[in-house]
């Protein structure tokens, strides 16, 4: 089976966040950037599914030059090959999700496997609006994945439990973080990574007009933690919890 | 593909796309599993043997085994740029990943094709280590003074003598041992040989008890009349110091990136707590004190890794490497124990207890003064490489 998953490049979460002086997005300056920990997850179930059921997995990533870093971690992963979408300046949701709408219809794969979101905009919309524009079945959140033939069978953390869903292929399913344990790139993986072929493609080459439809405008920080207070008994707490913190 | 990079670019200190992939991950091997267990290894001595299987599935081991004897091709710089954060996570474990380059060094450096054939590939293909034999109980810094003697006996040679400080000893499969010819002719007589373990006559000693670097296991190996076919020896007779200097060569720039990270893991613990402890009302990393201390902690490391860095490249680039190996060796090692010291002095009481992480940094720290080259081996080494210039 043939699988596309996407390699979304964005600052590394462990990173301490500092915006920007005119408060119009993150300051980026210095900043490490890593492979969106879903889109790992993603990676990891697509290398898995093609260990069983053999196939090709293709490393999407769309944005500056810079991305193919990404692609190249998800080739060092072990997949074989990757398609850079060489897009500069903002993307939406929804512009990514036309995107990949074409390229879908170009390398015809049985299986679309994305992040649950990005953990940068946490948007989690680009999934569930590529399967639309194909008019395939999607499962998101998912946190067990199963190929039989031409079904999928999906398990996913909805509020309060699970949700079993068979879907036809081709299929999109979005990744949860207990779907798997993404596995290191080893080093011959490393190595072998670099004679992997990425193509290079454009929005325009494409015919995907990407002028957003979402504009950030702001961003702010949250306000700073005010300092704790101690308490000297239950009674006191119990009643702080009422009359301060309103939880009771 | 760093010989290409400098050849386009005299003097460069970025990275390619691939060294920083391999530096990740070292980095994430090194925080996800290296760092988290070396407390207990530390505490208990135990081997870290499941630590040093996954390095070996990932390829952290034996980084300098060639392509064509299955292994990556890595060249000097990736090794340095990797061993740097593997031992930001654990200098003795660093050490333990270390060791097998070290055996199989004279093999790549100076053994025969079949030799090569036979021995290099079965370590890509399955978990085996290796241990190098060079230093005995009375020759230390005096390589040529050594006494484990060589004699030969038709197809064979009969080993005998011990063997001290030899890393990973316990748990090596196969040695790379040096031994004399002819004791009076000292380091004209020296040759190298591959033993594997099993050869009969050979005793591993009691490990040592060590006061840092607990994780890497260091024991003495004993030699009575063993029996080498003389198919196993590296190079001439008479070649085993060059051999030995060589490996050494080699080496060095190894172990300097390990103090480097040691130095690094040092200075991050010292500026977070710096930033977290208040006296005074105020964090201590307000005072210039602290401070000072904090920017030497970094120039000199940033120094260090310079160093090794440019030892690596002239490695890669063919050029003689001795002097640049020893200035990185020792600043390197210096440096870290430096660092290491001044971090306990930022933790106050508290870094001298067991309950933080520093005061094992700097026990750690004061073997790498000692290993591979005293830091007055270094000295001699750079005096005379000077020196006979003039």
């Amino acid at each position: 089976m043939k699988i596309l998953v996407t390699a979304k490049r964005l600052m590394d979460p462990e990173t301490k966040i500092k915006l920007k002086k005119d408060n119009s997005g993150v300051d980026l300056e210095g900043v490490k950037f890593v492979v969106n920990p879903f889109d790992e997850n993603a990676i990891e179930e697509a290398l898995r599914l093609k260990e069983k059921h053999g196939g090709e997995v293709v490393v999407v990533s769309i944005g500056k030059p810079e991305v193919v870093e990404q692609i190249r971690t998800g080739l060092a992963m072990g997949g074989d090959r990757g398609i850079h979408v060489n897009a500069d300046g903002e993307i939406d949701s929804d512009a990514v999700a036309r995107i990949l709408a074409k390229l879908v219809e170009e390398e015809k794969p049985d299986l679309v496997l994305m992040g649950k979101q990005a953990v940068d905009d946490d948007s989690s919309q680009a999934g569930q609006l590529l399967a639309e524009y194909l008019g395939w079945g999607q499962a998101c959140f998912a946190s067990k994945v199963e190929v039989n033939g031409t079904t999928a069978t999906v398990t996913r953390e909805v509020d309060g439990g699970l949700e079993t869903l068979e879907l036809q292929l081709p299929a999109l399913v979005t990744a949860d973080l207990r779907l798997n344990e993404p596995r290191y790139a080893s080093l011959p993986g490393i190595m072998k990574a670099k004679k992997k072929e990425v193509k290079e493609v454009t929005p325009a080459s494409l015919g995907v007009d990407v002028a957003p439809k979402v504009k950030v405008t702001g961003v702010t920080v949250p306000p700073a933690r005010s300092a704790g207070k101690k308490v000297e008994s239950v009674q006191e707490l119990v009643q702080m919890l009422k009359t301060e913190a309103k939880v009771l | 593909m760093t010989t290409a990079t400098h050849a386009s670019n005299p003097i460069g200190f970025s990275l390619t796309d691939e060294q920083k992939q391999l530096q990740e991950t070292a980095r994430k091997f090194a925080a996800e599993v290296i760092r988290p267990v070396a407390p207990h290894h530390d505490r208990t001595e135990e081997f870290p043997e499941k630590v040093l299987r996954k390095a070996h599935e990932l390829g952290l081991i034996n980084l300098i085994i060639p392509e064509q004897y299955g292994g990556l091709g890595l060249s000097a710089v990736d090794g340095v740029v990797m061993t740097e954060e593997a031992a930001w996570g654990c200098a003795g474990m660093a050490t333990s990943i270390m060791a097998n380059d070290l055996a199989l060094s004279p093999i790549v450096l100076d053994a025969s094709e079949e030799q090569k054939e036979e021995w290099l590939p079965k370590f890509t293909k399955e978990y085996r280590l290796a241990s190098f034999c060079l230093s005995e109980p009375g020759a230390g810094s005096d390589v040529a003074g050594m006494t484990t003697t060589a004699r030969r006996d038709g197809d064979y040679y009969i080993l005998n003598g011990a063997k001290q400080w030899i890393t990973n000893a316990t748990y090596a499969d196969q040695f790379t041992v040096f031994a004399t010819l002819d004791k009076s002719q000292r380091h004209k007589a020296l040759a190298a040989f591959i033993v594997p373990r099993d050869t009969p006559g050979i005793t591993v000693g009691k490990p040592e008890d060590k006061m840092g670097q607990r994780a890497s296991n260091t024991a003495p190996v004993i030699f009575e009349d063993v029996k080498v076919p003389v198919r196993n020896r590296i190079g001439e007779e008479g070649q085993g110091f060059m051999i030995a200097m060589r490996t050494l060569d080699k080496s060095r720039p190894m172990v300097a990136a390990l103090c480097v990270g040691l130095a690094r893991a040092a200075m991050e613990y010292a500026m977070d707590y710096a930033n977290e402890r208040k006296q005074f009302n105020q964090p201590i990393a307000n005072f210039q004190a602290i401070q000072f201390l904090i920017a030497n902690m970094a120039m000199k490391t940033e120094a260090s890794r310079l160093l090794t860095w440019q030892a690596a490249w002239a490695l890669d680039a063919g050029i003689r490497s001795t002097l640049y190996s020893s200035y990185a060796k020792s600043f390197a090692a210096d440096t870290c124990m430096e660092v290491t010291t001044d971090a306990v002095q930022v933790y106050g009481g508290y870094g001298y207890t067991k309950e933080y992480p520093v005061e094992k940094l700097m026990r750690d720290a004061k073997l790498m003064q000692i290993y591979e080259g005293t830091a007055q081996v270094q000295r001699m080494v750079i005096a005379r490489e000077l020196l006979s210039k003039r």
